[in-house]
């Protein structure tokens, strides 16, 4: 069966519909979890397996706030191959390549279906050549919330790392030897698993700020490290320094204030890559000049954000995740810096922060002539990260913009259509790359808007004819139909489907 | 010196440019290494062929380690390989 954006969907799973097709339903609510006081401190992974009696079968699961810096996953599945447990489901927010362990228990069948927001590094490559012997499903960062308190993915034991533990078993993410910032990926795992676990190297007697209740906790586990802090945040995130990228970035900024959106109260997301700074520091001198002042960013946040903010440009910071050190000192010590649960940042029915978002400024691997968005897969089909927020935002924010090169090392961006739809099109307004910049027809208000603009605005076939007649015409390639897995959009439909290399 | 030795380089592995070596040989040889191979060996290797058939040669060895550049670039990269290796 094929969905709406025309891609195919196999048997068992429910169709994409549209990106507003979740108003039809009524939310679902699971109990949360049964909460009892008594809370054990261990000390060595052996001893939760065994207290917890984690058997072949169950679903594990991990958040990724120490990203490539993260050893608990790790040491989880450490703990798995010893005992050799089979058939697990992991449902980790993120896979990073330091995560490469789980290739292992993938390919001896430990692990055998697996549920995760962004994926890339040696755990893509051994589910691409197809050793996965269930399923992948790729969900969003509001879509993953939305299926644990509804049921849909019912999780045995949580291990939750945990920067810093007070002797009651609250937790914190602000402050320890890996201090990561906002644990907002980790708040429906506490909320809703059978079982939880922080995992930290951190004990103190109290803490002054608590992100994890004690009220969930069954288990901590009190190790020498749970992350290497290099890998867990940047030093500092930097704005672009290619002029394409700089191009790209002013163009952005002009056409946000030529549609009138950079005006007192505005809103607004980026992404942590260079471009995306560097619009945001584009924007940060029209509000400077005019004497703007914002309501909040959100989202992931960086230090650029952070000094946006001191210098009084926007009123909150609402982080989901912190991306470099100024963020976690900010989150800690700012209290208009505030944490969020990804339910509250992107869950549809959570009346989500992405909900109050007035701009958004997203990337793109590929975008196709109806605006459909591919962030899941590379022009080969292999996994090379996944939605993460991308539908949320694109949904969420009244306008949702692309910003990407026309074409990458010879590969036009714009495509007759992408290989894997992360986001669908009608939830794309606006693309903006070097050689111009094409509106989403359907936003028929914003062409209105810039009909007398000096912006290069052009259909985005235009773009596309542009690109092909620089780079020639790209080989289509036969892909393998052998499906290894979906992408769930945020309203748990498939939205496409992910093939075997 | 005889012709087996006469080689030349241009280019460098950096994104978006191709790094062309070119030496004489007693038959035409094309090497094609590129991370869109998939999608454009044939085109690349039509701006190789076009080139030296241009500057009439026919017995050398041309090997290509490509990052995506466009065709104007390979064969600029291509002539000044082969003005360096007619120089020697």
């Amino acid at each position: 069966m094929n969905n709406k954006v025309n891609r195919f969907v196999p048997e068992g799973y429910r169709p994409f519909v549209s990106s507003s097709d979740y108003q039809n339903k009524e939310r679902k609510l699971i109990k949360e979890k049964k909460q009892n006081n008594k809370i054990v401190f261990l000390k060595d992974i052996k001893e939760v397996f065994d207290y917890l009696n984690i058997q072949s079968g169950q679903t594990i699961s991990f958040h990724h706030h120490l990203r490539n810096g993260d050893y608990v996953q790790n040491m989880v599945s450490q703990e798995v191959l010893r005992r050799d447990l089979k058939d697990l489901h992991y449902a980790p927010s993120a896979i990073f390549p330091s995560n490469a362990i789980l290739a292992d228990l993938i390919k001896n069948g430990n692990v055998t279906n697996v549920d995760t927001n962004y994926l890339n590094g040696p755990v893509s490559d051994v589910i691409g050549e197809g050793y996965l012997k269930g399923m992948l499903v790729m969900n969003t960062h509001g879509g993953r919330p939305r299926k644990i308190e509804s049921g849909e993915l019912p999780i045995d034991v949580a291990f939750i790392a945990t920067p810093t533990v007070d002797k009651n078993g609250n937790g914190y993410g602000g402050i320890g030897k890996a201090a990561c910032g906002s644990l907002g990926y980790a708040i429906s795992d506490l909320m809703y698993a059978k079982k939880v676990v922080l995992v930290t190297d951190n004990l103190v007697d109290s803490l002054d700020r608590i992100e994890l209740d004690k009220k969930y906790v069954d288990v901590v586990l009190v190790v020498d490290s749970i992350g290497d802090p290099k890998g867990i945040v940047s030093g500092t995130t930097k704005i672009t320094k290619d002029p394409i990228g700089l191009k790209i970035a002013n163009m952005t900024a002009k056409l946000l204030d030529e549609i009138g959106l950079i005006k007192d109260g505005m809103s607004m997301q980026t992404g942590a890559g260079g471009t995306s700074l560097a619009v945001a520091s584009y924007v940060k001198n029209i509000m400077l000049e005019k004497g703007i002042k914002g309501s909040f960013a959100s989202g992931g946040i960086t230090g650029y954000f952070v000094d946006m903010q001191k210098k009084g440009l926007f009123d909150e910071l609402r982080d989901v995740q912190c991306f470099d050190i100024d963020a976690v000192e900010s989150y800690n010590n700012n209290p208009h810096h505030i944490g969020m649960s990804a339910s509250k940042y992107a869950n549809p029915y959570d009346d989500p922060v992405v909900d109050y978002l007035d701009v958004v400024i997203l990337g793109a691997t590929e975008i196709d002539k109806d605006f459909n968005v591919n962030v899941t897969t590379d022009s080969y089909g292999k996994i090379i990260g996944g939605s993460g927020g991308h539908s949320d935002t694109a949904h969420g924010a009244k306008v949702s913009i692309i910003t990407t090169n026309l074409i990458k090392s010879r590969m036009p961006i714009i495509k007759d259509h992408v290989t894997t739809v992360t986001t669908p099109g009608e939830d794309i307004d606006i693309l903006v790359c070097e050689r111009g910049i094409a509106i989403n027809p359907k936003r028929k208000d914003l062409l209105e808007k810039l009909k007398n603009s000096k912006l290069p605005i052009k259909t985005i076939d235009e773009l596309y004819e542009l690109a092909h007649s620089i780079t020639g015409e790209p080989k289509k390639l036969n892909l393998s139909k052998e499906v290894i897995g979906v992408v769930e959009y945020r309203d748990g439909t498939v939205i496409d489907s992910l093939y075997r290399k | 010196m005889s012709d087996i030795q006469k080689i030349g380089s241009a280019g460098s592995v950096e994104s978006n440019d191709c790094l062309v070596t070119i030496s004489a040989s007693d038959h035409l040889e094309v090497e094609i290494q590129s991370i869109v191979d998939a999608f454009f060996h044939d085109q690349i290797e039509k701006v190789v062929l076009d080139t030296l058939k241009e500057k009439g040669l026919n017995n050398v060895k041309v090997s290509l380690q490509d990052k995506g550049a466009l065709d104007y670039t390979i064969k600029a990269r291509l002539l000044t390989a082969i003005e360096r290796m007619e120089a020697k």
